[in-house]
């Protein structure tokens, strides 16, 4: 049976509890953003429910131990069809007695944990690549266009390091950010001209006048710290991908 | 801030500190508490890498190239003809706020060259740190360098603001010393580091009654060597690693290939390659005796003083005691798991995991990620093709003709035109 959620976590969760609850024999999983009804094919459409959604996520966490972090991780890797394997991840989990989330031997929790990887190396990316700017209103600001939406993974790590300044995350790709005030930090929306905000914009009209005076220095910085008779643009590329390069000032910088 | 004046200091003083390889942000515990910026209590964060592929974690600068000796093998040394600037105290200290606010690094890693005398400098050093720590509230990763010669007490301050000190031997060997820095003497290196270790252990023990004692360089120390300078071999090396890692409870031992920037003609002439392939597989051999549990001398030892340079330390070490092999993934003991060339430490972790649930097959060791080119040797039960011979001379020739190894170029003995 076909079965339907809205694209979010929750309601992803919400189709686990469902599952289970209804006793659905050979669920298919799909997002209703690519669901594309066949004939005949009848298709369940599940409501989320943050309640059924959080007694599922609990069960796996209680079963999976410190490793939940991996499925966890994988949860957050929005390619299309990974809900059928974390769905058979947390069916291995749930339905066994001991825990079975360091049983590499099975198909689907190395997968998970595989996918978990590679959600985690894309946090710890954005942890590192994320460039703050400092605007003229005194908020360290810095967007991105990850490939996974690591914004809510990163927050904590943000948060424990910059406690006495302003700063915002924004994620353009899926319209969303996190702000802290000093205070908390917020989910917020915000309707941005692009160009004046851009991964590497240094518009003056936004920025603080030393803005730029700042990356320079630090472009000066990453050429002096380099040693030409060791160059290694293999290894170079390895570290750094070209597609992170759009977040390296001192990449584009001219010094 | 007069942005270029800073700027050509910052050139200078970046391209000096360079050669100190050590980047390593990792291994505190310094949290941040409510409202202050900074926390360096998790891993270390690679903010980007130069060409040279090297990771850029920490803001490396020397606080001045002035110096008063004179070592060959180093290029702000007195008899060079450079130009010689002085990063003032508190340039420093703004550099690295605005750097960490806007998350290009993890903290800072300050040098310098001697200048006056030994004191003078360290205390300028921990005037710095000092700073960053009290008055800007700062909890990011301070590595200072501790100054060969300096006072205990500046030694002992020094460990209460920085995460880790570290003081570089450069040269391995006291014969080595005594040609290129003959200034120098190898108990200068030794005295500082005594003294921290000391330090940390007297810290740790009061910390383990009195909660409140403050940390003292909760990341360790290290140090480096420079590789390739003196007609060293892999053996003094390695040796001296270990003397260091057991002696002084190093965190980490650095090296680094020798780059040419001198016409001395005690050293390898400007122009001569660096020896990257060496010094890579010198860490590989560093690796193995912290992780995977390995002797010094079960690496090199007087009969083999040298790494190989076609293979890796582990799997030539393999290869000369083949009785030990092939292991049973299934039930050896994880030490021995550890030895198996191509399993990694992360792979052997997966095993001793997976094989509670099934007995595991060629099939689970694959998608493990087990490097099967070079691990099917020394796996009992996986099927090896048609090779039946399995002397250690035809595994080597199977293994380094499946494989291209990065470094195919500098082994070849073909030259080529250009």
């Amino acid at each position: 049976m076909n079965v339907i959620y809205d694209g979010t976590l929750e309601g992803l969760f919400s189709v686990f509890y469902e599952i289970y609850a209804q006793k659905i024999k050979a669920p298919l999983i799909f997002k209703e953003s690519v669901y594309q009804p066949a004939l005949f094919e009848k298709a369940m459409h599940v409501e989320t429910n943050s309640e059924n959604a959080e007694r599922v996520v609990k069960g796996i966490k209680k079963k999976a131990g410190k490793n939940f972090y991996q499925f966890f991780y994988a949860a957050h890797n929005d390619r299309d069809n990974i809900e059928n394997d974390l769905f058979a991840y947390a069916k291995i989990i749930l339905d066994s007695q001991q825990s079975r989330s360091t049983d590499y031997s099975n198909p689907f929790v190395l997968k998970v944990s595989q996918y978990g990887k590679s959600v985690g190396r894309e946090k710890h990316r954005m942890e590192a690549f994320v460039r703050f700017r400092l605007t003229k209103d005194g908020i360290y600001f810095a967007s991105i266009e990850p490939d996974f939406d690591v914004v809510p993974l990163i927050k904590k790590h943000f948060e424990s390091r910059y406690q006495d300044q302003k700063w915002m995350i924004y994620d353009l790709k899926r319209d969303y950010g996190i702000y802290y005030d000093l205070q908390k930090t917020e989910r917020i929306q915000i309707t941005f001209n692009q160009n004046k905000i851009g991964i590497l914009s240094t518009s003056p009209e936004i920025f603080s006048e030393e803005e730029m005076d700042f990356q320079e220095l630090w472009a000066n910085y990453f050429k002096s710290t380099n040693i030409e008779s060791r160059k290694n643009m293999k290894l170079h590329l390895q570290h750094v991908p070209k597609r992170y390069w759009r977040y390296l000032s001192e990449k584009t910088v001219k010094v | 801030m007069n942005f270029d004046r800073i700027k050509e200091k910052l050139n200078v003083l970046a391209d000096a500190a360079k050669y100190d390889v050590s980047c390593s942000s990792s291994g505190s515990k310094r949290k941040n508490s409510s409202d202050t910026l900074g926390d360096s209590s998790g891993m270390g964060i690679c903010h980007t890498y130069t060409e040279d592929g090297r990771c850029v974690s920490l803001l490396k600068i020397l606080l001045t190239n002035h110096c008063i000796f004179d070592c060959a093998y180093c290029v702000t040394r007195k008899s060079n003809d450079i130009k010689r600037v002085a990063f003032k105290v508190q340039e420093v200290v703004d550099l690295t706020m605005n750097f960490y606010r806007r998350n290009y690094i993890e903290g800072l890693f300050l040098s310098s060259g001697i200048f006056k005398d030994p004191d003078y400098t360290m205390e300028r050093l921990v005037q710095v740190a000092k700073k960053l720590r009290l008055e800007e509230r700062f909890n990011g990763y301070i590595h200072l360098k501790s100054i060969p010669g300096a006072s205990d007490e500046l030694m002992r301050e020094a460990g209460l603001y920085a995460d880790r000190l570290s003081v570089n031997i450069e040269i391995p060997t006291k014969e080595g010393l005594k040609l290129l820095a003959p200034e120098k003497k190898h108990s200068d290196f030794i005295k500082p580091m005594a003294k921290v270790r000391n330090e940390i252990s007297q810290y740790k023990s009061e910390k383990k009654i009195i909660k409140s004692t403050p940390k003292y360089a909760p990341g360790g120390q290290s140090t480096q060597m420079i590789v390739g300078a003196s007609g060293e071999t892999d053996h003094q090396i390695i040796q001296t690693a270990d003397f260091f890692y057991n002696q002084f409870k190093l965190k980490r031992v650095y090296y680094s290939g020798y780059v040419p920037i001198s016409t001395d003609e005690r050293l390898p002439q400007i122009g001569s390659a660096v020896p990257i392939l060496r010094e890579n597989r010198l860490y590989q051999a560093d690796w193995l005796m912290r992780f995977y549990g390995f002797q010094a001398n079960e690496i090199v030892n007087t009969d083999f003083p040298f790494l190989e340079t076609d293979i890796d330390p582990k799997l030539a070490w393999a290869l000369r005691n083949m009785h030990l092999f092939p292991v049973d993934v299934n039930t050896a003991e994880k030490e021995m798991l550890l030895r198996i060339p191509g399993v990694g430490t992360k792979s052997v972790f997966k095993i001793l995991n997976a094989r509670r649930f099934s007995r595991l097959n060629e099939n689970h060791l694959t998608r493990i990620g087990i490097a099967m080119n070079r691990a099917q040797y020394f796996i009992k039960n996986v099927s090896i093709g048609n090779s039946f011979d399995l002397s250690p001379t035809n595994i080597k020739h199977k293994i380094l003709v499946s494989g291209t190894s990065k470094y195919t170029e500098q082994l070849s003995p073909q030259l080529s035109l250009f």
